[in-house]
């Protein structure tokens, strides 16, 4: 039996299965409830979570704008989410008439389900993981495309035409953003060799943000766009669309929605640090997985104090500059870091450059640095154009006269 | 009945059953929604068949982009006269004898082969990594995987082109 | 524990569910739906081969070559569909007798 600090779901799964193999029940059986055990605790695990979250966010949201944030409801405002909670749960949700039932119920829980997806394959520590799949990223990316599909159920359950429109701009957006999303997360897992996240995690001796700026770039701004945070709120922007897919959602099922949205930003967050900060890497984790998970809590903090900053700074895009934006500048940009990636990481280790010690790691870096920067600097150089403001052209021109009385002398 | 077998049973009950009501709902927004629900049980069919590759890439080729744009497509084409009127035309009786036909004589063609009832036999697991090289090598199926791409670039293309909006012709400005 | 015969039968019900939804649907839409189904089960019944017969590369090319070919016409054909509903004002296949002798 593994040690604690060795192996701590191990040793708690030894422990849960022996004394439920002691009540008498067959061994199958124990197998089923251990793993619904375990993914109960980490789906309870991860909402509480968003408790803690979304005061973190109100403070801090504050704080950039001047102000104290909730600061009455307990010391420090703590408990100010608990009282959100409260609210929530006690609030009456009404169904709007004429609603398809279904797809308008539906569609919270394929919300917050699609964020909590994630949570299953992110490597917490050197073996505390929810399902260590050999297709860790592409199972991510599934999880993604069910967060759209409840937003398009939300759209057209709530039978009301700003919904509808809403669920369509949200839609059409995340779909765009897909696109150099997919090509971003390609490359660290170039660079890894691997689709599973545990390998990709071992592999960043050096972590990958220097090995790949461009593509951690790109994944962060597409991800950011793809959880609907500002400046990308076009899908549930206050001001313009009222709320726009889930404007007919009252109660608990519009908290689904709230902490299905702030659990995306840290889930993004998670991802982030896994993929591009060497996720539970650091002193000692290795040994003692629990600092691992220490360590991957204090570099998703940190992206997530970044996401909120953009939120708390950055004034709301307009669609048609957000779609400008990542079929001129993103796809291009996570295409071509790609491909050069692909070219000089294989040719490194035709060179022989291989290996997983720190020396060669070093060098692909290096050059790998290189190559990114001169990237950036053509982009910045060709791609900056198509984010320029497009002037109309409103020369004052005579009016055309019109000739009223035609006939008339 | 192993757990196994219980959960194959009744993951195709499903799915079949979510394909029947595909073929039958009135509404099309519900035959949109009982394909997404088809689709995920044959990915979860692909699961319990080990490809955990054609697993994921099925939820996020069919699910998170066929589905939305068939669902995108019901919403464009709609007109509320069309959702009263029965799904399925004159013919409906012929056609499902048809069906039962084929599917009869698929049966019988099937079970008279001899590897029909083959037992699972031991795996030594999906090789990502060899269909990733077999996809771009020369001697592998980089001819096919480049005919698909080119492909997917042409139905990109007309689509673009046979569902953009329609040109108006540029009228001359008046000048004085 | 699972014969091949029962994902065999499966895919081919499958397949005839989508087909007859292909004969007796009036809309188009619902029509490319069928036809999704039929290819699903396709792979279905692909995949079934490699997992007991096959475990070669082959059955996962040709699985992946359908999926892009159906991705391909489902798209294409939904563009058409939009297109001719902007012009005629119908999306019921019954309805387009343009080229009717």
């Amino acid at each position: 039996m593994p040690g604690f600090w060795q192996d701590p779901i191990g040793f708690i799964a030894n422990l849960l299965h022996s004394l439920l193999i002691g009540w008498g029940l067959p061994a199958a059986v124990v197998d089923v409830i251990l793993s619904v055990l375990g993914a109960g605790a980490l789906a309870m695990g991860a909402m509480l979570f968003v408790i803690f979250l979304i005061w973190y966010e109100r403070k801090l949201l504050g704080r950039i704008q001047d102000r104290l944030g909730p600061n009455r409801v307990g010391p420090f405002g703590i408990f100010q989410s608990f009282a959100d909670m409260f609210k929530i749960f006690t609030k009456e949700t009404i169904t709007p008439q004429g609603a398809d039932v279904i797809p308008y119920n539906l569609a919270p829980i394929l919300a917050v389900a699609a964020v909590l997806l994630v949570w299953a394959v992110i490597p917490f520590g050197v073996n505390i993981m929810g399902a260590n799949l050999s297709v860790g990223v592409l199972f991510v990316l599934a999880a993604g495309g069910f967060g759209e599909l409840a937003i398009m159920l939300a759209g057209w359950g709530s039978n009301n035409k700003y919904a509808l429109m809403g669920g369509f701009r949200a839609v059409a957006m995340l779909v765009s953003y897909e696109v150099p999303m997919v090509l971003a997360l390609l490359v660290p897992v170039l660079l890894a060799n691997s689709l599973n996240l545990n390998d990709i995690v071992r592999a960043q001796t050096v972590p990958f943000l220097f090995t790949a700026p461009v593509a951690a770039i790109v994944f962060f701004i597409t991800q950011v766009a793809e959880s609907g945070r500002a400046p990308f709120d076009v899908v549930e922007a206050e001001s313009e669309i009222v709320a726009g897919f889930n404007v007919e959602y009252s109660g608990l099922k519009f908290g689904m929605f709230y902490v299905a949205e702030f659990l995306h930003a840290f889930t993004v967050s998670m991802l982030f640090a896994t993929l591009f900060l060497s996720g539970w890497r650091g002193p000692g984790a290795e040994q003692i997985p629990l600092l691992g998970v220490l360590y991957l809590m204090i570099k998703t903090f940190l992206v997530y104090f970044i996401i909120i900053l953009f939120r708390g700074s950055l004034p709301r895009f307009r669609i048609d500059q957000m779609l400008n934006l990542n079929w001129k500048v993103l796809t291009p940009l996570a295409l071509v870091a790609f491909f050069m990636t692909a070219l000089f990481d294989k040719s490194l280790a035709q060179l022989g450059v291989v290996g997983n010690d720190l020396g060669a790691q070093v060098i692909r870096t290096l050059v790998l640095l290189v190559v990114n920067g001169i990237i950036l600097w053509l982009g910045e150089r060709w791609l900056s154009q198509a984010t320029r403001p497009v002037r109309r052209d409103v020369r004052l021109t005579k009016p055309a006269v019109v000739d009223r009385y035609p006939g008339a002398k | 009945m192993s757990p196994f077998q219980i959960i194959f049973l009744i993951v195709a009950g499903l799915t079949l059953a979510s394909a029947g009501m595909v073929v039958t709902a009135r509404r099309m927004m519900h035959a949109a929604l009982w394909l997404v629900l088809t689709l995920l049980g044959v990915a979860v069919l692909f699961a319990t068949l080990e490809a955990s590759f054609f697993t994921a890439v099925q939820v996020v080729v069919y699910i998170g982009a066929i589905a939305i744009l068939i669902i995108f497509a019901v919403m464009l084409t709609r007109l509320n006269l069309q959702e009263d009127e029965p799904g399925v035309n004159r013919f409906a009786w012929l056609a499902g004898l048809v069906s039962l036909l084929i599917f009869a004589g698929l049966v019988a063609v099937l079970s008279l082969w001899t590897g029909f009832n083959t037992v699972r036999p031991t795996f030594a697991g999906e090789d990502i990594i060899a269909l990733g090289k077999a996809m771009v090598s020369a001697n592998g199926y980089a001819i096919p995987f480049e005919v698909a791409s080119v492909l997917l670039i042409g139905a990109l293309i007309g689509a673009i082109y046979v569902a953009g909006e329609p040109r108006k012709p540029a009228s001359k400005p008046e000048s004085k | 524990m699972i014969p091949l015969s029962w994902y065999l039968i499966f895919a081919a019900l499958l397949f005839c569910v989508g087909l007859f939804g292909v004969m007796a649907r009036r809309n188009a839409v619902a029509v490319l739906m069928s036809i999704e189904l039929m290819l699903n089960a396709v792979n279905v019944n692909l995949l079934a081969f490699w997992r007991y017969l096959y475990p070669d590369v082959q059955a996962q090319i040709f699985v992946v070559i359908v999926l892009a070919a159906a991705a391909a016409e489902a798209v294409i054909g939904l563009a058409l569909i939009i297109s001719v509903y902007r012009r005629r004002k119908t999306v019921f296949a019954d309805d387009l007798t343009l080229l009717k002798g």
